[in-house]
């Protein structure tokens, strides 16, 4: 089915299952604890071997020697693997740096090898025995001193990493009130709770890895690629999957020493990454320095915005696009973005929930407070004041509109939701004890955009419905909204659809990332459904024209057959791709938000404490409301950790990431977040899909972190401009004590 | 993990004994820490004696009104305790600000005094250590040190101790009870139980090879304000950037104890005396030998202004 003209009224429009708060129909076995994650598919593979990684001692250099005799010699091991003797490898498309090392290394933790054995504690023992000499080569690592080295990129994710309108420079000179600041953003990691985590097995020449994965196609290819085998002879199955937050786009390392580990041992093998390897041995989002500059007239309006950008990646790798959502929020004539990006040896930094919105709004929306403090105006009015209800810079182009763009009604609907009128705008004023309270408000931006998704639907003699597509939920709860999809089309209740997902054996999705997963994946099964209803119409002589699926029943013209019946002993199949026509050139399709939050700092020791958080999304029709609520509070969790704890350590002398498990890496716990609010503004929007529905599991941590620096601002008086917004960064400016 | 040998033992001096039998052993009992370095490889004991059966799990009265903890206590039964959360806040109060509770109820008295630092680069085995590797090197020196000791340190080490409970307790001027191999007993004083790193900061107590915990005592009960503050980046379950323990009169005398500033709770006879002048004096006492780095220099105006309000809810100056 091809989506080229705006959706008129449908079946999902009904509205009976689709856009209900139904629990989600993966929790039983989730809260069982019977859901089997990759690491845990004991029923797969008959006696598995374990692997061990051994990561590299060395951020870059050679691998000098390497001597796996001792290794091999110990017990329980089955086999050792390195670059000698893996046979060649390939890189794989969406991989920056190789998956094993040897000769060369490229990063710290870079995997050297892998040790099989008998259990879990014999492989990680012999690993412990392999001995590497490595030839230790200089490198960089510090981002502010590769700064001046940084080039512009070919493309900064698809779009061009400069942008301009107007004339900026003499603007900005010219505006009377103007705002110059920059900004910085440290490493991240996405910490997911679930490691990568793989099972390999070899049938012959066809191999099956049972993984964590949240781009199945993706990755099938990559495991193809890397290993030199043909796609169609790799299979990949990933039906839960213990957090992603983008660390799982992408094949790692788990999953090629896997399927190598098991061609070696001529058994099956699984290997689950230990904690410390998830940090330096995987992706992460990369620091970045934004400069953002503001000119503005002295009524408020932006007379010229420019955002520039910079990041560091491997050789090879690309930037963060920090700088998307300038191009997109506020009106203003002239205009400026640039995006540069330097070479850094650290680990490879690629794609973390909301790549380049997460870091961009962090700069743009504490610039924007800044600006609305020198202009003596609220921060909600100021946003308000410059709206823009066309793209403000479209490569040049300024008059492309946005399918729908509710930021207005956001920013008001969250400042009379949150008591904004409270707000003192002079900072330290509000004392509680001894708390100085503050509340901070940032705009959110996020891209709402489509990909090609296919699904197959089998309706059984029984009446059961059963979708199969290689979509994955991430946690997300896409098993849910696609059995409410199917539900709603074949007119049947929740607990007659069984969803199968992630496995190279369904038809290809759009997969979970860059917010598209939603809305792609349902309504793939939204295509698939509607070649399943003409299906049934046809053999059962029906007029498609005035049938109707309601009740487990079909109907036309008088006439009712149950759908089990209809279907009959050998039950019907319909299999279809949802495929994306010219709107998104026509319309930009975005979704909006506005964050509010509510800090408490203690005037002694200068901790940061939340008190209240309020998000308000425009993103389309809702299909789940209580499934996206926990996406949204989630990405305000992880938006609150981006403020205030949230650091990969760099060190600048060997290159690594020096707080590798989550003792040294914190991310927010309970006791942090006493309080989340979650409004989702009435919105279809009949461009994006025929579900008319957008994504919002990334909208939600866009501008969190920005609202959360803007509250400590208003509590303190403190301007931090560099991330995390610990304590001892409010210390030496704190206001004095009384 | 290294294979290891493995024995329950049925007395404490048996204890003792096997593991002068068996040179490099350790003693387990909750495990909460040594299992975490064993399997990273940082702790390699050829052999284990478990502690856990030796019934040192009472808290009974001193003759000197005192209390004994034995070495097994759980960290949750310790804070729990009514005659501790009477009588001694500031370490129920330390208790409860350390770890989570399921981590609490494995731990115990003897083991949360023995944890080992938490410095990252200690726990990186390609990393240079002078505490893991005598002889390595110390990269935490010159490199990321935000958490790490201000004071206390040496050229050699500038490792934390990451304990609570063991602040309170130096507060408190706890006892350590112990047994050695050869069925003989001593007494050490909390402040002579962990030592400055100096050049061998591989040995973090002055417990002999293979001598036991069999006890903790605590005096008979001081009186005064209790308090123990804990400041650290995350509300719950993360280790101090500093923490105050703090036992104060009401004249304003008392004793101070600071956490996360040095390679064993910081203590100065001189601070303590400082006291009824404010937190300005005695944290100028407290830290009047100091080295900080550059990233950890926050700690020291941040033990100040912390001190400033303990006292202050104390009743006392500030």
């Amino acid at each position: 089915m091809k989506f080229d003209t705006p959706a008129t009224t449908n079946p999902i429009d009904q509205l009976k299952i689709v856009g209900k708060p139904v629990d989600r129909i993966d929790g039983p076995l989730k809260t069982t604890g019977t859901a089997s994650y990759a690491y845990e598919r004991h029923d797969v593979a008959a006696n598995p071997a374990y692997g061990h990684i051994l990561g590299s001692a060395i951020a870059k250099g050679r691998i000098a020697s390497i001597d796996t005799r001792e290794a091999i010699a110990a017990p329980g091991v089955l086999a050792v693997v390195t670059a000698q003797n893996a046979g060649a490898l390939m890189k794989g498309d969406f991989n920056t740096a190789k998956l094993l090392a040897g000769p060369e290394v490229q990063h710290y933790h870079q995997a050297v090898a892998l040790v099989v054995a008998e259990t879990f504690e014999q492989a990680r023992a012999a690993a412990g025995l392999i001995k590497v000499d490595y030839t230790r080569a200089d490198g960089a690592y510090d981002l502010e001193k590769a700064k001046s080295s940084a080039t512009k990129p070919k493309d900064m994710d698809g779009d061009a990493p400069d942008s301009k309108v107007g004339d900026f420079a003499s603007a900005f000179a010219a505006a009377p009130v103007q705002i110059d600041a920059t900004y910085h953003t440290p490493d991240v990691s996405h910490a997911m709770m679930e490691p990568h985590a793989s099972i390999a097995a070899w049938k012959g020449d066809e191999l099956s890895l049972w993984t964590s994965n949240q781009m199945i196609d993706w990755g099938r290819g990559d495991v193809a690629k890397t290993l030199g085998i043909p796609k169609d002879k790799v299979h990949l199955s990933s039906p839960y999957i213990g957090g992603g937050f983008g660390g799982k786009l992408f094949v790692r390392s788990d999953a090629i020493l896997a399927a190598l580990g098991a061609r070696a041992a001529k058994r099956p093998v699984k290997v689950a990454l230990q904690r410390a390897l998830v940090a330096n041995n995987t992706t992460h989002r990369p620091a970045t320095i934004q400069r953002v500059r503001i000119g503005a007239s002295r009524d408020g309006k932006i007379t010229a915005i420019a955002h520039e950008n910079w990041s560091g990646d491997l050789p090879g790798g690309g930037p963060d696009s920090s700088v998307q959502q300038t191009r997109m929020l506020y009106a203003a004539p002239n205009r400026m973005t640039a995006t540069r990006l330097a070479v850094l040896d650290l680990p490879e930094s690629n794609a973390m929930r909301a790549p380049g919105e997460a870091t961009g709004h962090m700069a743009l929306e504490v610039a924007m407070d800044e600006m609305a403090e020198k202009l003596g105006m609220d921060p909600v009015q100021f946003r308000i004041l410059n709206d823009s209800q066309v793209v403000p810079d479209d490569n040049g182009k300024t008059d492309r509109p946005f399918s729908q763009r509710q930021l207005v009604e956001c920013l008001r609907q969250g400042a009379d939701t949150f008591g904004w009128t409270g707000r003192n705008a002079k900072p330290a004023q509000r004392r509680e004890g001894d708390w100085l309270i503050g509340m901070g408000v940032a705009s959110a931006y996020r891209g709402a955009p489509t990909q090609k998704s296919g699904a197959r639907v089998r309706l059984d003699g029984s009446g059961m419905v059963t979708v199969e597509t290689d979509m994955t939920d991430i946690g997300t709860g896409s098993y849910t909204i696609i059995a409410q999809t199917a539900a709603e089309m074949m007119g049947v209740p929740l607990d007659k659809v069984v969803v199968k997902l992630g496995d190279t054996a369904y038809p290809v999705s759009a997969g979970s990332g860059g917010q598209w997963g939603a809305a792609s994946s349902t309504a793939g099964v939204y295509a698939a459904c509607t070649k399943l209803r003409e299906a049934v119409a046809t053999k059962l002589g029906f007029s498609t024209a005035d049938v109707t699926f309601a009740d487990g029943k079909v109907s036309s013209a008088g006439r009712s057959v149950a759908l089990g019946e209809a279907a009959g002993p050998g039950g019907l199949v319909a299999e279809d791709t949802m495929e994306f026509g010219d709107l998104s050139e026509k319309y930009q399709h975005s979704t909006f938000g506005a964050h509010f939050v509510e800090v408490a700092v203690d005037m002694h020791t200068c901790e940061v404490r939340l008190r209240r958080m309020l998000a308000v999304c425009a993103a389309g029709r809702i299909l789940n409301p209580k499934s996206a609520r926990s996406q949204v509070i989630g990405a305000m969790t992880m938006g609150a950790g981006a403020a205030l704890m949230e650091e990969l350590a760099v060190d600048n002398r060997f290159g690594f990431f020096v707080n590798h498990d989550l003792a040294g890496y914190e991310v927010p716990v309970h006791a942090d977040i006493p309080h989340q609010d979650v409004v989702f503004l009435d919105e279809t929007d009949p461009t994006v899909s025929p579900m008319k529905a957008k994504g919002v599991g990334e909208l939600g941590i866009c501008g969190v972190a920005a609202a959360v620096a803007n509250a400590i601002y208003n509590a303190t008086g403190v301007r931090v401009r560099e991330y995390p917004i610990t304590l001892d960064k409010l210390i030496s400016q704190m206001p004095a004590l009384v | 993990m290294k294979p290891f040998t493995y024995e329950r033992a049925d007395s404490p001096a048996a204890a003792a004994a096997a593991a002068a039998r068996n040179p490099g052993s350790r003693f387990i009992a909750g495990g909460t820490n040594l299992l975490d370095l064993m399997k990273l490889q940082i702790e390699t004991p050829p052999h284990l004696v478990d502690v856990t059966g030796l019934k040192l799990d009472r808290i009974d009265k001193t003759d000197d009104g005192g209390l004994r903890i034995g070495a097994l206590v759980r960290n949750t039964d310790l804070a729990a305790d009514d005659r501790v959360r009477r009588d001694y806040g500031v370490l129920s109060r330390a208790l409860l600000a350390g770890a989570s509770g399921q981590l609490r109820n494995m731990a115990t008295t003897a083991g949360n005094l023995l944890q080992r630092t938490r410095c990252p680069y200690f726990y990186d085995t390609n990393m240079p250590c002078n505490k893991r590797t005598p002889g390595s090197g110390c990269s935490a020196i010159g490199g990321y040190s935000r958490q790490l000791a201000v004071v206390g340190s040496s050229g050699s080490c500038i490792a934390t101790h990451p304990s609570d409970m063991a602040v309170a307790m130096r507060a408190l001027d706890a006892m350590v009870e112990t047994v050695r191999s050869d069925g003989s007993t001593r007494t050490i004083p909390i402040a002579d139980f962990h030592r400055l790193p100096g050049e061998t900061p591989h040995i973090d107590t002055n417990l002999a090879p293979a001598e036991l915990i069999t006890a903790v005592t605590l005096p008979k009960p001081l009186g005064g304000k209790h308090i123990y503050k804990k400041v650290r980046d995350r509300a719950s379950y993360a280790f101090a950037l500093i923490s105050v323990a703090a036992v104060i009169g009401k004249d304003g005398k008392g004793r101070v104890t600071i956490g996360g500033v040095a390679h064993k709770p910081w203590r100065v006879d001189a601070a303590d005396a400082q006291l009824p002048q404010g937190a300005k004096a005695t944290a100028q006492a407290l830290f009047a030998d100091a080295k900080p780095t550059k990233d950890n220099a926050y700690k020291i105006p941040l033990v100040e202004r912390t001190l400033g309000v303990v006292l202050a809810q104390a009743g006392a100056k500030s």
